[in-house]
């Protein structure tokens, strides 16, 4: 055991005193792991993109560019206009939502904690759970059904699952946490004298929300955004649980053509187009971001 | 508290957000004890939803593997994420701004993406899906939140502790055996407790890297809302509900504030 002991200690001082050796040593297995099973397969990927279809899956080694071409056909342009129009409108719904509990939590006192444990908490529990809580809700002999007939407003049960809406209220459940906690934290950095500032100077309360509040919360508003519509634009199990075959979202096309359809290279293609409205997404919030910073400092 | 209060619509509407957040979570739970198969409406309570769990065998197995994977990835996980985290707080050294873009990229790559370029790696290289390959889609994409958050304590660390140590004559090993790592603890915590859960909670990736015998509880509990109706659904998410609950009150009491999520 003391060897052992001993040994650690001689390799941790070896490894100490050649700092460039200690940098790989820290650096090198976990960067490894990203580069060969994060790296690598999205490369590969990329790479099929460009391939021939193989018959039962897989790819044959010929170059085409077709795959990206095949979005110009009205079906797949219908999915990722859907897939957008859901994600812009998942992310407009969770800050009209997210905004008000933000600026509640921050202005709460003691309550402060416990309200974002409320609004966090949610987010810890099973994605697919509360994906079940929607359906359990929204399905054919679900509550909301059975309470609109007990209400005798509808004589019969409608359809809400398998619609946009289900899907849209799905992804606003799912990342609504995102939205509020950004703003939460710009919010609570806003120094009050400002706001009686404003008072003092005659600012009605809609000029200082408009004038003071709004404006200084824009980072926390654009991080939330960019939190929400990530993860909006590549989701896959709400639109499948609740969206089913008709409301497909291109996370849905990506998998289908690797299960069922067995085009492994359109499905690739697919995925990039993904990739790049995200990548697009978060170099435009890097930008906005610097500006910000060079702007107030 | 202040005299700064947002106007009362914006309480109401806040108060209404968070009805949404739980009323569903909680109905869901509350017909877990619904005597009725098809519940629409409450016929009385039983627990017969709770012991029919205990006779699926099925979800007993697929717990105890999501449980071992998510144990045996958080380990692994937490140790190089640790590891990177150390690597690129301390140190200036060529290729710095690759290794964030190979620590940042997983965090935005949608899961579907991960899972499929994996299933792509995992076929051509011949490897037979299952428990292993699961268990490296879990470290890989679990790394970069451990690192990230270790990061974030590493940062917000006092250096001052530590030379005060090597200037008492400690020298490297005791200094970061007793110094630097008590100080990393809680962010080692929250990163690993950040990890298992969502290694324990991930469908997408690890519906599309597992093979025959190999169902994690996502997985079978996905098939049973697939074919939907039974309450037993219900009381699983009921139970998994409380784990979350007990864990995330264990990591509060461990973790201090760093133990709270943040927002990504």
């Amino acid at each position: 055991m003391s060897a052992l002991k001993a040994l650690r200690r001689r390799a941790f001082t070896w490894f100490a005193d050649r700092p460039v050796a200690g940098t790989l040593g820290l650096l090198a297995p976990g960067a490894l792991w990203l580069l060969v099973f994060f790296m690598v397969p999205l490369l590969m990927m990329l790479a099929y993109s460009f391939m021939e279809r193989g018959l039962y899956g897989g790819v044959v080694y010929e170059a085409t560019f077709e795959h990206y071409l095949r979005f110009a056909d009205p079906l797949y342009v219908t999915i990722l206009g859907r897939t957008l129009a859901l994600s812009l409108t998942c992310t407009v719904l969770c800050l009209l939502l997210g905004y008000p509990v933000a600026w509640t939590i921050a202005r709460s006192g003691r309550l402060k904690n416990l309200l974002t444990f409320l609004v966090v908490r949610p987010f810890w529990t099973s994605f697919l759970v509360r994906t079940f809580a929607m359906i359990f809700l929204m399905r054919e002999s679900g509550l909301i059904n059975a309470a609109l007939m007990g209400l005798g407003l509808i004589s019969e049960p409608i359809q809400l699952l398998y619609t946009p809406w289900a899907v849209l209220v799905g992804l606003v459940y799912g990342f609504l946490p995102f939205m509020v906690l950004p703003i939460y934290t710009s919010l609570e950095k806003l120094d009050p004298a400002l706001l009686e500032a404003a008072e003092v100077l005659g600012a009605r309360p809609t000029a200082r929300f408009f004038r003071v509040i709004l404006p200084l919360s824009m980072p926390g508003v654009v991080a939330g955004s960019l939190l929400v519509f990530i993860p909006s634009l590549g989701s896959y199990l709400v639109s499948d649980l609740l969206g089913g075959a008709k409301q497909m979202m291109i996370g849905n096309l990506v998998q289908n053509q690797f299960t069922s359809a067995r085009n492994w290279p359109f499905g690739s293609a697919a995925s990039f187009i993904v990739m790049g409205l995200v990548l697009m997404a978060v170099v435009a919030y890097l930008r906005t971001r610097d500006d910000e910073e060079g702007g107030l400092r | 508290m202040s005299q700064h209060l947002p106007p009362r619509w914006v309480i109401a509407l806040t108060t209404l957000v968070y009805v949404f957040l739980h009323a569903p979570l909680l109905v869901l739970v509350v017909f877990s004890f619904n005597d009725s198969k098809f519940s629409t409406s409450w016929e009385g309570f039983t627990l017969h939803w709770y012991e029919r769990l205990f006779e699926r065998a099925d979800l007993l197995s697929a717990l105890k593997l999501s449980v071992g994977i998510g144990l045996g990835s958080t380990v692994i996980a937490t140790a190089l994420g640790t590891l990177l985290a150390m690597g690129l707080a301390r140190r200036r050294f060529p290729g710095r701004a690759f290794v964030e873009a190979l620590l940042y990229v997983p965090v935005v790559t949608p899961e579907i993406v991960v899972g499929i370029s994996l299933l792509i790696l995992f076929v051509a290289m011949g490897f037979q899906m299952g428990v292993s390959t699961i268990l490296i889609a879990h470290v890989a994409f679990n790394i970069s939140f451990v690192t990230i958050v270790v990061r974030a304590r590493l940062e917000g660390m006092d250096r001052s502790l530590q030379e005060a140590a090597m200037i008492l004559g400690a020298d490297e090993w005791t200094t970061f055996w007793r110094v630097t790592v008590p100080q990393l603890w809680p962010g080692i915590l929250s990163g690993a407790l950040l990890s298992f859960t969502m290694s324990f909670d991930d469908f997408v990736i690890t519906s599309l890297v597992s093979g025959p015998g190999s169902s994690t509880l996502p997985i079978v509990v996905y098939g049973m809302v697939r074919k939907n109706i039974e309450p037993t659904i219900n009381a699983i998410s009921a139970v998994i509900l409380v784990v979350t609950a007990l864990l995330l009150w264990f990591a509060d009491r461990v973790g201090g504030e760093e133990g709270a999520p943040k927002g990504h």
